[in-house]
């Protein structure tokens, strides 16, 4: 699903923010990508979305080579991704039913299969009360199962998570990662990059560890910091 | 900000109504009146006694082309000068007459009136010939003036506009600045994210120019009733009616007005928004 090979980020020519990354994540599988801050994580994260270009290396993404991608079809490729934010990214002036279609509408489609589709992400993330709801009206816990509806509807193979966590109490944090689970479970790639170390010392599923721009760790149901 | 793009575009579009008018009127002026100016007058210079004006009346009535030769002088063409005047007339009495002898020489036809002109030109006896070529030349030069310097001046505005419109934008761009980021990420295109912002431009530049046209319009509606019926009949028969000249005045103000919109648009686009 995600492959990276051999890619180093400079970014303008002082910081290297990833060093000659390797890795290969398979169709449906749930990762962790961990490491403290500068680690490389953000950087992983804005290559996959190609909001940065790799200095060397190659990246491809539900097989396509994303490294050559024209700048054009930047668009089309972000669509084929869920994604979520460490601070929700929400529009502020459309209420949680909006904010939702509205992920349907850039992708072109009919008023008919939104007005169909959106109560029932809805319903999945458990906020179906909610839908005329405004943003602000809502708790942090609830604005990020928007975002996760958001970021589901259009069905896409994978999702990404940047900091999902970052600003919830533990309780939401808990729901969250259960959801993106189930998520999961249903077939969908699931990429998170996160330092709740509870959350992924809870879950158990496979661990990337990144530590100044290198991959130096990677196991199957792992824990956040190498087990002694 | 908004009112000072609309401003703008009606600004330089109210100039190029203006511009437009003046030469189109005087165009249709230079071509109507061809016909009609068909007499040449030639003014003689003060130091002429009769037996001159008689023997010089003779020379003119034999040049080819001559139908009529007529003396007016300096006296008669006082009288006529009061007659203009009308109930003002007697603010007249008591000038000395700075008017001067002429001769009022009706032509052939009127492509002989050059040919006419030439041949006596260089005469002593005259001080100034007046006649339509004169008139119309004048009035097309005037013309020519008017239209290289309209159109400078238009073009000035114009851009202007345009940037105006285009910081306009920029202020709507920063203001949506976070929403537009969101729907990048989530994979909006960017025809997508632009097209509220031109279509924004668009109704500006649109309501600038139908400002424009309206108040043109007026003006020029204002103008002509008023010159045709006052004392300049003359020039007020000329003037081109309204309705000759609105569709096609009209289109080209809509199409400016959004041109310069959509356009002011999209430099903004270009420069402050990565899309």
């Amino acid at each position: 699903m995600i492959k990276f090979e051999g890619v180093t980020k400079i970014y303008k020519g002082e910081k290297t923010a990833l060093d000659n990354v390797d890795i290969d994540i398979k169709k449906g599988e749930f990762v962790f990508l961990v490491g403290s801050s500068g680690a490389g994580k953000s950087t992983f994260m804005k290559l996959l979305l190609k909001e940065e270009e790799p200095t060397e290396g190659k990246i491809t993404i539900n097989e396509i080579e994303t490294t050559k991608l024209s700048r054009r079809k930047v668009p089309k490729l972000r669509r084929s991704m869920g994604i979520i934010f460490q601070d929700f990214r929400l529009l502020p002036n459309k209420t949680v039913y909006e904010n939702i279609a509205f992920a349907m509408e850039i992708t072109g489609n009919k008023a008919k299969d939104i007005r169909r589709k959106v109560p029932s992400v809805l319903s999945m993330v458990g906020l179906s009360d909610k839908a005329k709801s405004y943003p602000a009206e809502l708790s942090g816990g609830e604005q990020q199962r928007v975002g996760i509806a958001r970021a589901i509807i259009n069905n896409p193979s994978l999702l990404i998570a940047d900091e999902p966590t970052g600003n919830l109490d533990p309780v939401n944090a808990s729901e969250i990662m259960r959801i993106l689970k189930d998520i999961n479970k249903r077939g969908t790639t699931v990429l998170v990059a996160t330092h709740a170390k509870e959350l992924v010392d809870k879950m158990q599923q496979r661990v990337i560890a990144l530590d100044h721009g290198k991959v130096v760790r990677d196991v199957e149901r792992g824990l956040y910091n190498d087990a002694k | 900000m908004t009112l000072a793009s609309i401003a703008s575009v009606a600004a330089s579009l109210f100039v190029l109504g203006i511009v437009l008018s003046v030469v189109l009127n005087i165009n249709n002026f230079a071509i109507t009146a061809q016909n009609q100016f068909d007499s040449i007058q030639i003014f003689l210079i003060d130091d002429i006694d009769t037996g001159e004006i008689a023997s010089f009346k003779r020379k003119i009535e034999n040049i080819d082309g001559v139908k009529d030769v007529v003396f007016e002088s300096k006296e008669m063409a006082m009288e006529k000068f009061k007659e203009r005047w009308g109930d003002e007339a007697h603010l007249l009495e008591g000038i000395d007459n700075p008017l001067q002898n002429s001769f009022i020489i009706e032509v052939v036809s009127i492509d002989k009136a050059d040919a006419v002109v030439n041949s006596i030109r260089g005469d002593a006896f005259i001080d100034n010939i007046s006649y339509y070529k004169d008139v119309i030349d004048k009035m097309i030069t005037i013309s020519r003036v008017i239209s290289t310097a309209g159109l400078s001046i238009i073009l000035l505005l114009s851009t202007i506009s345009l940037f105006i419109i285009a910081n306009t934008i920029k202020i709507a761009l920063y203001a949506r600045k976070r929403e537009i980021n969101i729907m990048k990420y989530i994979g909006a295109t960017n025809w997508f994210i632009r097209w509220p912002f031109v279509i924004e431009g668009l109704f500006l530049g649109l309501i600038g120019s139908l400002i424009a046209a309206g108040a043109v319009f007026s003006l020029y509606s204002f103008v002509y009733s008023r010159l045709a019926n006052e004392t300049y009949a003359l020039i007020g028969g000329y003037l081109l009616p309204i309705d000759t000249i609105f569709d096609s005045v009209f289109i080209i103000f809509i199409a400016m007005g959004i041109g310069i919109g959509i356009l002011g648009s999209l430099v903004s686009l270009r420069r402050y928004l990565k899309v």
